[in-house]
């Protein structure tokens, strides 16, 4: 039996990894420049019929008057954006959702910080190479489950291993705060549906007295090494950012409260469901929201069938910086992120707006905007051309996509089989 | 003298059968044959047959007469009830006295068990009507006496668990006699429900579907096993056979139940009373047209408390509204002619019982209807009037006597009789002596003030102006007093009440030990105050039903009206594709004209100019509107119905209108390789599940092929099949065994009707289809080759992930597909599912139409289809026809529905942009000619569930400070149906 299943496990992973991702770019060598593109800037402008000069993977110029440099593309009448990027997600981590063995995206443990993503992270994921069609370039790959589920890193989706992958590397800790209301176990005999936890008191309590250790840890000079406590430290000193990850608003004025109390200088709320309700307090302590996606559901019946697509537009018109990610949708659904930007737009947020959303919102965010999510001189030529709207499935064709100025390819398993099977019918 | 002679017959009836033949050693036998006469009092012979000032007379257990002015015999015991009533006792038809609850058995995993655990008996171990409640039964004093501290003289009792649950036992709540008196009727009434019983595993039916099949079935197999055509013993179908002249009383629960359990009776001309859930008034009208008798719970709501706003979110609208409008359910079914009795079923307490009576009664039930809710409808719905549930001649004297109007809060219930035997309650004989008295004892003067309930005063005591702690009893005609007085001085008193005088007396003891006398003399009667009058004659106040009755639910059910559209960019999904500003006009729910410049003709003219016109979305694979999805208790569920579960109230049917859809298929989920018969639907939110089924609806079934029905995903390695293999294996089987069971049928010979083979004989014939939940090239190409050996046809895939892989051998074979835009990666049969897969199809010329599986997704359709455009470059017409005619074709309504086609039903969607793309919004959704979605009308709809809400919580708060009882605040979170929902 014991090599039954050794032998199914050999099987599963070489038909899982058998069709390498494609093979990654090599570095910019000459100058290219992109001309006559509609550039999408991704901070909420555009230009016009721009001129854009990467060299060394950087973006070097950028206007309607520029010098074409090296190899050009003539870009006219067709949209450059910046690469979409895509927050909290175990993109990489895990392949087949079905697959036990695939799975390297939930440890045990309730309290793991020191649990990070990254060396986990598969480079050559078949679902990651899927992103980039679609605009996808970069994602922040998040440990999932628990409550505190461990560390994330930034990463983009064009490399040999997850070390090449890396753009920043172990960004921030995910905090999923516990709810006030909890589901029935049914299997228990209790009704199904929400009721009150009472536990959430005993819980939150639990969150707040690890954070207060962890603290105290950093300041004092205990001998031995404690994995969890000593993860923590960058959030005290700001080098890393807290995730805090709520939907109710007791739950997200708790959850903020505490985290800053225990002395965590960068919070960022992910969720925020009813952080429409909220936005003043949110205000107040400066906390920018990775809201949950769009395409979702409203949670109660008596809420706007469109609250989920409009909750991204209420919260910046609040006046929040407010970025989106994907959720709890499986990761491959992750391609459609600019979709889930798009969405917003038919509840009335302005086109370029949206667009910050899966750009230069979610670069501010992640603390990546020095390099990523706008187009800007001195940037990395991460970004791609598509022949229309890129927030619209009519529209998202891409022609070329480029990241730090490298050159991606745009084919996938998924097009391989397409042209494979075309080719079958079309006697080719 | 008529009368006279009638009740001389019942006497010497009662004497025989009381004839004594058990013999006796503990003194001599001894006989009693005296009358007892209640008389001066209001009886109520009947709800409606009332004598006033006059006798009840009875001996030996049972009413020998009652009347005005009736000559008593000379050996009467007569008890004078002046000014007090008498009322026949109250009966529950709905009982589980005396019978230990089933206890819970723990499930077995996902291992399930598949056999029955029981030899000689059914197939199915919770079809169990060869159980008897009697040889459950013990007679449990401590209930009995609270059933009769609330008016209850007779239960019928059961056992609780199963889906056939056997016979009842009348019993009444005879405390002073044995078995042999008190049980009137050890076979009474049979028991039905939709639930499993708790206490056995056998897995088959998981389902509400599965339960209702395996009723029917279990109906037919009765028959059969009548007609003697089974060899073999079966105790549980010749007991159904032998109970059936019994009533017959189905345990449904809610509303949708109460129609579901009718219509189960109607196939098999059986009338059920039904035990209600007390919303039956939200579906009046198809309440009603089940001509059933109701039995109904008083379990009125509690009201939420709504203190804490954060909390408050989780309650829902609906669940708000239902605590408003539930106690007007019994008087709004009276209304309607719906006969109902009352059941303490479900009361948490029973004395719960009264005030959930009375409020009934606020709500505007009469109390003649209460009344015969409680004896005259019990009795004939047990069959046994001639015995109980009036006080006629004969009947057994089973009655109450109160002080006055037993449906008034101040009333109080002095005894409850039984078979004769009397029950004290309250002492009647007790004297009211409220009032304020002058207190002397030992020299000192006290005030004592006597007040609150006459059986049950209270008493406050002053020495001067100070108020000293008392204690006071008063029972069995003696007070007992003590207090201790300003100088720390005891004084502990006791007396008889004298029946004659006002005046108080009897002996005292002091703190010394001193005994002495004490005397009180009244200086004022008692008052009742007036408070409680003027809180009963508010009127409570009601919200609106909507339709349904939850939020977003419509104040009536939308209505076909004539419309021209004018100026739109019309999609037309036929040859004629997209044409300009045009205009469409609807006439009867139909299409009438499509052209330029119609003539309104007095059609409402909506302007459509810079919008689109399309055709509604068609998904050919949901499972909103359900309420159970899978019936996985066996690897073939064909004789299961999605129309059985439709849920009208659920709102993903809003949801899927405001993203345009109009019409789907509710399929059952993947849990076997043949699942159940789909329900068609229209999304006509506010209608019935009945109105929403298509009218001569196309039939179809689910059939499933892959990992979910190889069970591959968890740990379950029982039943057969686990690999694909043994899938192929199952449909030979099985359709093998269909076309000898036809051959049977046709032969003229005797045969078993078998639902599950009856379907399978349609689908060979043609006259049902296939919907198949397929993933991988191989299982495809299998379905298609065992399809053709039995001689028919696939009609769709659906998933059909690697449909592009053999889409030439599926055109040949004459399938469709009904496909995701761009799933995968969840499972490993998904690894080359690829978003290029419509496009392959449809270029190989199989009918491809993009589906949801999902609740959020179907309102995107136009998106999933926009993204065909994307992905392998589908013309724009053509991908949205993948939502709207292609669906149609496949589920063959493309004669009715699909297209904006001249005589099609009006199913219509108004964008505000071109419909494939992400910035498109549904402005109205229309379903033959009536509009249930308008954007316009949405907003509006925002405003009042905002405002009814907060109306609804301050009706609640107003509630919890006036003390009523509240429950926490939580939400009956429905579950988001897919695929494999169990």
């Amino acid at each position: 039996m014991k090599k039954f299943i050794f032998n199914l496990t050999i099987l599963l992973g070489v038909s899982l990894s058998g069709l390498a991702q494609q093979t990654p770019a090599p570095e910019q060598k000459e100058a290219i420049t992109i001309t006559g593109a509609f550039a999408h800037i991704g901070d909420g402008t555009v230009i016009e019929n721009a001129t854009l000069v990467f060299e060394n993977g950087k973006i070097t110029a950028l206007g309607t008057n520029e010098t074409p440099k090296g190899t050009v593309i003539d870009a006219t009448g067709k949209h450059l954006y910046p690469g979409f990027i895509a927050p909290n997600k175990s993109l990489g981590l895990v392949e087949v959702n079905a697959v036990r063995a695939s799975n390297d995206q939930d440890e045990i443990g309730d309290l793991i910080p020191h649990v990070r993503s990254l060396i986990a992270y598969n480079a050559e994921s078949k679902v990651v190479e899927s992103m980039r069609p679609n605009g996808v370039l970069l994602a922040q790959i998040t440990p999932q489950g628990g409550r505190i589920s461990g560390t994330s890193s930034i990463v983009q989706f064009d490399a040999w291993n997850w070390e090449d992958a890396a753009v920043k590397v172990d960004d921030g800790i995910h905090l999923h705060w516990p709810n006030s209301f909890r589901r029935g176990r049914w299997w228990m005999g209790e009704e199904r549906g929400f009721k009150a936890n009472d536990k959430y008191a005993e819980q939150l309590a639990e969150v707040e007295s690890f954070m207060n250790e962890a603290a105290a840890y950093g300041k004092g000079a205990s001998k031995e090494m404690n994995p969890a406590f000593a993860a923590m430290q960058g959030i005290f000193d700001g080098s890393q950012k807290l995730y805090v990850y709520a939907d109710g608003e007791k739950e997200i004025i708790d959850g903020i409260t505490m985290a800053k109390n225990a002395g965590a200088v960068q919070i960022v709320l992910v969720g925020g469901y009813h952080a429409y309700k909220v936005t003043d307090f949110l205000k107040e302590h400066n906390i920018p929201v990775l809201v949950q996606f769009t395409h979702n559901l409203p949670n109660f019946d008596h809420e706007d069938y469109d609250l989920p697509y409009k909750l991204p537009k209420l919260l910046s018109d609040a006046g929040l910086l407010v970025a989106l990610q994907n959720g709890d949708a499986s990761n491959f659904q992750t391609r459609n992120l600019p979709f889930y930007a798009g969405q917003v737009v038919a509840q009335g947020l302005d086109k370029e707006k949206a667009l910050a959303l899966i750009t230069g919102n979610s670069a501010k965010i992640l603390g990546i905007d020095d390099a990523y999510g706008t187009l800007t001189v001195g940037k990395s030529a991460t970004l791609f051309i598509s022949v229309g709207d890129a927030l619209d499935m009519r529209g998202n064709q891409l022609l070329h996509a480029f990241i730090d100025g490298r050159k991606l390819s745009l084919d996938t398993h998924q097009t391989k089989l397409w042209k494979r099977y075309m080719g079958k019918y079309d006697g080719k | 003298m008529k009368t006279k002679l009638l009740a001389l017959a019942l006497f010497c009836g009662t004497l025989l059968q009381a004839q004594d033949y058990f013999p006796k050693n503990d003194g001599v036998k001894s006989k009693n044959n005296n009358y007892t006469a209640f008389t001066n009092a209001k009886i109520y012979v009947t709800p409606i047959q009332i004598i006033d000032g006059g006798t009840l007379l009875i001996q030996n257990g049972k009413v020998v007469q009652t009347g005005k002015g009736i000559a008593l015999p000379k050996n009467t015991v007569i008890v004078d009830l002046s000014g007090k009533s008498i009322y026949p006792s109250f009966i529950d038809v709905y009982s589980q006295f005396g019978i230990e609850q089933a206890k819970r058995v723990p499930r077995s995993g996902r291992n399930a068990q598949y056999d029955s655990s029981r030899e000689g008996f059914y197939w199915n171990d919770h079809i169990r009507p060869e159980t008897n409640a009697i040889s459950n039964l013990k007679y449990d004093d401590k209930k009995a006496k609270e059933l009769r501290e609330i008016g209850f003289g007779v239960v019928n009792s059961h056992i609780q668990d199963g889906i056939a649950r056997g016979s009842g036992v009348l019993i009444s709540l005879n405390g002073q006699g044995n078995d042999a008196d008190r049980i009137l009727n050890d076979r009474s009434a049979q028991y039905f429900s939709f639930d499993r019983s708790i206490a056995n595993n056998q897995s088959y039916p998981t389902s509400l579907m599965g339960s209702m099949a395996l009723l029917r079935q279990m109906y037919y197999d009765a028959n059969w096993y009548a007609k003697g055509n089974i060899a073999t013993k079966d105790r549980s179908l010749e007991s159904l056979n032998k109970n059936k002249n019994m009533m017959q009383i189905f345990y449904a629960g809610d509303k949708g139940h109460v129609v579901r359990a009718d219509g189960i009776g109607d196939k098999f001309g059986i009338q059920y009373a039904i035990v209600g859930g007390g919303d039956e008034y939200e579906r009046i009208g198809d309440i009603k047209a089940t001509n059933a008798k109701l039995i109904l719970p008083l379990n009125f709501p509690k009201a939420y408390d709504v203190s804490n706003p954060y909390h408050t979110t989780y309650v829902s609208l609906a669940d708000m509204r239902h605590w408003n409008q539930a106690p007007a359910n019994p008087k709004i079914l009276a209304e309607n002619g719906i006969i109902f009795s009352f059941t303490t079923h479900e009361l948490k307490s029973v004395k719960d019982f009264k005030t959930s009576l009375l409020k009934a009664i606020d709500y505007g039930l009469s109390k003649t209807k209460a009344l015969e809710a409680l004896t005259t409808v019990p009795a004939q719905l047990l069959g046994e009037s001639a015995k109980i549930g009036s006080l006629q001649n004969g009947r057994w004297a089973n009655f109450l006597i109160s002080s006055g109007d037993l449906f008034d809060s101040k009333t109080a219930l002095y005894e409850n009789w039984v078979q004769g035997h009397r029950n004290v309650i309250k002492d009647m004989s007790l004297k009211d002596i409220r009032g304020d008295y002058t207190l002397s004892a030992e020299g000192n003067t006290f005030m004592v003030s006597i007040s609150g309930e006459a059986g049950k005063p209270k008493v406050s005591v002053k020495q001067d102006t100070l108020k000293l702690t008392s204690k006071f009893s008063y029972k069995n005609d003696w007070i007992a007093l003590s207090f201790a007085d300003k100088d720390k001085n005891n004084y502990r008193m006791t007396g008889l009440v004298s029946k004659s005088s006002d005046k108080l007396t009897g002996k005292v003891v002091l703190s010394s030990g001193n005994e002495g006398h004490f005397s009180a003399i009244k200086t004022k009667g008692f008052e009742e105050k007036e408070e409680e009058e003027k809180k009963a004659k508010e009127q409570p106040e009601l919200v609106e039903v909507k339709f349904p009755n939850i939020a977003y639910g419509y104040n009536s059910i939308p209505k076909t009206e004539n419309l021209l559209f004018k100026n739109a960019t019309v999609w037309t999904s036929e040859a004629s594709g997209v044409l300009e500003s045009t205009d469409v006009l609807v006439k009867n729910g139909k299409i009438a004209k499509i052209g330029k410049d119609l003539n309104a003709g007095g059609a409402k003219v909506i302007d459509a100019t810079g919008k689109h016109l399309t055709a509604g979305i068609i998904d050919e694979h949901s499972h909103i509107a359900a309420l159970s999805i899978n019936e996985a208790g066996h690897n073939s569920s064909a004789e299961v119905e999605m129309e059985d579960v439709v849920d009208p109230e659920d709102k993903g049917i809003y949801h899927a209108l405001a993203g345009g859809v109009t019409s789907l298929q509710l399929l059952h989920g993947s849990a076997n390789p043949i699942g159940g018969r789909s329900a068609i639907l229209k999304l006509k939110w506010g209608e019935s599940a009945k109105n929403m089924i298509y009218n001569n609806s196309p039939k179809f079934i689910k059939f499933a092929l892959g990992e979910n029905v190889k069970q591959s995903n968890w740990q379950s390695f029982s039943r057969f099949p686990q690999t694909r293999m043994g899938v192929e294996q199952v449909f030979m089987n099985y359709f093998q065994r269909a076309k000898e069971y036809e051959v049977q049928k046709k032969s003229g010979q005797p045969f078993r009707h078998d639902e599950e083979m009856e379907t399978l004989v349609e689908i060979m014939n043609g006259e049902r289809f296939i919907s198949c939940h397929s993933y991988v090239q191989s299982e495809i190409n299998m379905m298609m080759k065992v399809a053709e050996k039995f001689g028919f046809r696939v009609n769709t895939f659906t998933h059909i992930l690697e449909g592009y892989k053999v889409a030439d051998k599926m055109a040949k074979h004459g399938a469709g597909g009904g496909t995701f835009s761009d799933w995968w990666a969840y499972k490993f049969e998904v690894n080359d599912a690829i978003p290029y897969n419509a496009a392959i199809m449809q270029k190989q010329g199989v009918t491809v139409a993009i589906n949801s599986d999902d609740a959020e997704m179907i309102r995107r359709l136009n998106q999933e289809a926009g993204k065909t455009v994307k992905y392998g470059g589908m013309s724009e017409e053509e991908a949205w026809k993948m939502v709207t005619i292609n669906p149609a074709k496949l589920l063959h309504l493309d004669d009715r529905t699909g297209s904006i086609k001249v005589g099609k039903d009006a199913d219509l969607v108004l964008w505000s942009d071109h419909p494939l793309s992400i910035y498109a919004k549904a402005e109205k959704t229309i379903i033959e000619g009536a509009t249930y979605f308008d954007l316009e009308k949405d907003k509006q709809m925002r405003e009042s569930v905002k405002q009814e809400r907060n109306r609804l919580i301050n009706m609640m708060l107003k509630e919890k400070s006036g003390g009523g009882k509240m429950q926490a605040p939580k939400m009956k979170k429905k579950e988001l149906m897919h695929c494999e929902s169990l």
